[in-house]
């Protein structure tokens, strides 16, 4: 059992949690990922890693409730215990001084981009981070990414805080200004504004790296769920990634497969709720 | 009884085993065959002539002294029975219902030249079924050696590696990479084939009785490396199985509704998403499910969907669908053990023998539609022996269906690889270990199962387990160092 030694409610929607998990904490680097089962009836889910300290033994998730598990987990609360932990999986990020880099992080994938800024600006990179989310409720961390980061543009879609764009203009800005010699991207965020970050670095061939969350059950090449299509085949995210070129990946493909269990989820979510309100809520998670 | 001469023997047909009616089956996930009475299996374990070389024994991976087990269980005498038993077998209720025993033991018996063989494998299950509820044979532990050993998967061959090396008085560490042991039997096998209740039967009485500690969500490779469980353990035993799920290289393989045996089957077994919205997980089947492959896995991916389709047509009043076992050589050539076949049969799956698919189709929200097949023949025997399949030109055709499961095989996984400086490996991706003792080209680390010979069975990755535990034993005692 694993321990959530803190909880942060960063937005109605958006958790941190810090787990005591040290077989994992030792070794996790930036661009890994978990995977989490709350308990006995759990599904095992994949969470990338926002944070981590050896020392303490801890790793930082960061998640936003858009199922039954993460809503479970988001009612859970610090001194409860969840029921299995595994990781670090995945390749790590390939951390090295490019020179410029940009780091671009939508919503709840400000957490994964932030020790992956963090690394870059240690290689000694010159980090232009853009983060951006719906509006200024779902936004955090905007402290820690300034902190890593060179500059920091701050986006809203609805404009109630910073700018008023998508992530992907400002960053067609950056690439476009022959100044900032951008030499490589990363982006982490909903499938679809990664697959718009790629087409705009794409004319530029500018390098750029995503970090791609898809179905996934075990996590370490056994059950296939999570392939991806890239140019030359399927790749399995859990093993070959989570880390792939953008350029390369078939985001139709893996838009349409996201969708998948889409009516199922929102039964798991219903039958929750309804079990929830016969046993009064708010529902304890850890039961 | 009074003591029957051989004619006699001869002279009674095989017992055969009561199984739930296939149309009650369909709609539950409870054990299909439901193991044989005091009596029967008395009476079956009457028909052994107790060869003088036993040819049984022969056939056996782990070499189980079958006459022997036998003759006690006629006698009435069940604790020597199981004594027996234990000498060269830890898990017989699990080797009782998963091994292939027609090509092993009964495919040996000497019965079976003429007649019927004598069914050993369901008399080790009544054997194994007998010990699971009684206990009467305590897992003895030798004074402890001070010396330690991890294990690495805690499926077929580790869990029999862990207990014979607890049983030595090793300290023994067991280390798994999902949120519960077993491995292949708890994610891979179904309940109805083997039911759970019986792989943590076994495994918790080890647990409690040899002290192995059992570490869950350990990825070896990713949590710790080989090289690192080198410097805290004398021994490392790798049995991690051969997990990694095969894709035809066809067009539409990542179309939603195709997934690998081992995705539908850890959804349905490991998850239970046959009991999903209770449990998280879900698992879907569609109304006419095409399994492509013809093994065991295959058979168990085609029974799980018909169970899946039976219990949602009840649920909503629609027609069950169809499931399709879709398979490029003939019947001849199923590789799947004969009762799984038989049960499958049962229990309504249609199968398209000398049938190959050469494209998937998807609709325009990528979603399966259909299958493009075509028609094979069998030309010459290849490198198995076993005659190959050749497309029949211009027979190319279209099937309906809406979920493409692909039970193709599997390889090992390549995670254990990771910094594991000289362990070496096959173009196949297995690693290279003694096939006696175990021993890859990397200093105090042995490898069986899976691992070691591609997907193959519990059975002989216990026997591989077992073979390496000796060796191991023999090694950390001195007396058969590293050359």
């Amino acid at each position: 059992m694993y321990k959530i030694l803190k909880k942060e409610v960063l937005s109605d929607i958006i958790k941190l949690m810090v787990i005591h998990a040290p077989h994992v904490a030792r070794k996790a680097k930036a661009g890994q990922f978990i995977i989490v089962r709350i308990n006995e009836f759990g599904e095992r889910i994949p969470l990338t890693i926002a944070d981590y300290d050896r020392d303490a033994g801890t790793i930082t998730i960061i998640f936003q409730e858009v199922g039954k598990s993460t809503m479970q987990l988001g009612r859970m609360e610090t001194g409860q215990e969840i029921s299995s932990f595994a990781g670090p999986l995945g390749h790590p990020t390939e951390i090295e001084n490019y020179g410029t880099v940009v780091c671009v992080g939508g919503g709840v994938g400000i957490a994964p981009i932030y020790p992956i800024a963090r690394s870059l600006k240690e290689a000694g990179n010159s980090v232009i981070s853009i983060i951006g989310s719906r509006n200024k409720d779902l936004l955090f961390w905007e402290d820690r990414m300034r902190a890593v980061s060179d500059e920091l543009i701050v986006c809203t879609d609805d404009g109630s805080y910073g700018r008023r764009s998508l992530v992907t203009e400002p960053l067609k800005e950056l690439i476009e200004n022959a100044d900032k010699k951008v030499a490589r991207v990363w982006a982490i965020g909903p499938a679809i504004m990664m697959k718009f970050v790629s087409l705009a670095t794409a004319p530029y061939n500018v390098p750029t790296t995503v970090s791609l969350n898809t179905i996934m059950i075990d996590g370490t090449g056994m059950c296939g769920g999570c392939r991806v299509l890239l140019e030359d085949g399927a790749r399995f995210v859990c093993v070959d990634g989570p880390e792939f070129d953008a350029h390369k990946v078939n985001w139709d493909s893996l838009l349409s497969r996201l969708q998948f269990y889409r009516k199922e989820e929102r039964a798991a979510v219903e039958h929750w709720q309804h079990k929830c309100r016969l046993e009064g809520a708010p529902e304890e998670g850890g039961k | 009884m009074a003591e029957l001469n051989q004619k006699e023997r001869m002279k009674i047909k095989r017992h055969d085993m009561p199984n739930q009616d296939p149309l009650v089956r369909r709609r539950n996930y409870d054990e299909v065959a439901l193991g044989y009475s005091e009596a029967t299996a008395k009476k079956e374990a009457e028909r052994c002539l107790q060869c003088k070389d036993p040819k049984c024994v022969q056939g056996c991976p782990v070499g189980v002294l079958i006459p022997q087990f036998i003759k006690a269980l006629r006698e009435g005498d069940m604790v020597k029975a199981v004594e027996w038993m234990k000498v060269k077998n830890n898990l017989p209720a699990i080797c009782g219902r998963v091994c292939p025993q027609e090509t092993q033991c009964e495919g040996n018996c000497i019965l079976g030249k003429k007649g019927e063989p004598v069914a050993i494998g369901r008399l080790e299950r009544f054997v194994g079924d007998f010990e699971l509820a009684h206990r009467t044979c305590p897992l003895a532990k030798a004074a402890p050696t001070g010396k330690n050993a991890a294990v690495v998967g805690s499926g077929p061959s580790g869990l029999t590696c862990a207990v014979d090396l607890g049983r030595e008085g090793h300290k023994v560490t067991l280390f798994e990479s999902l949120h519960g042991p077993g491995g292949v039997l708890v994610y891979g096998i179904p309940e109805f084939r083997l039911p759970k209740r019986v792989v943590y039967g076994e495994i918790n009485y080890a647990v409690e009785c040899l002290g192995i500690d059992i570490k869950i969500d350990h990825v070896i490779g990713r949590t710790f490396t080989l090289d690192e469980l080198l410097n805290d353990y004398d021994a490392v035993f790798l049995g991690t199985g051969a997990g990694l799920p095969s894709f035809m290289r066809i067009p539409g393989i990542n179309l939603n509704g195709v997934m690998s045996a081992n995705e539908f089957l850890t959804r349905v077994n490991l998850m239970k998403g046959y009991l999903f919205p209770q449990y998280d997980t879900p698992v879907k089947v569609g109304r006419k499910v095409a399994v492509i492959g013809a093994g065991n896995v295959a058979m168990d991916a085609v029974r799980c969907s018909l169970r899946l389709q039976t219990l949602h047509s009840r649920k909503t009043n629609e027609l069950p669908g169809e499931v399709h076992m879709v398979y490029r050589r003939s019947r001849d050539e199923v590789p799947a053990r004969e009762e799984e076949f038989h049960h499958a049969g049962e229990e309504g799956v249609i199968f398209d023998f000398l049938t190959n698919p050469v494209e998937i189709l998807g609709d325009e929200k990528g979603n399966v539609k259909g299958m493009r097949c075509i028609r094979m023949r069998l030309g010459e025997p290849d490198k198995s022996g076993r005659r190959s399949p050749v497309p029949i030109e211009g027979s190319e055709f279209e099937m309906e269906v809406d979920t493409v499961i692909m039970a193709l095989g599997t390889s090992p996984n390549p995670l254990v690889f990771v910094e594991a400086e000289g362990l070496e490996r096959t173009k196949h991706g297995t690693a290279v270990a003694d096939p006696e003792t175990g021993r890859t080209r990397k200093m105090r680390v042995w490898a069986g199962g899976d691992v070691v010979t591609g997907a193959a069975t519990v059975i002989s990755a216990m026997g591989a387990g077992k073979r390496a535990a000796a060796d191991i034993d023999k090694f950390l005692k001195g007396e058969a160092p590293w050359q």
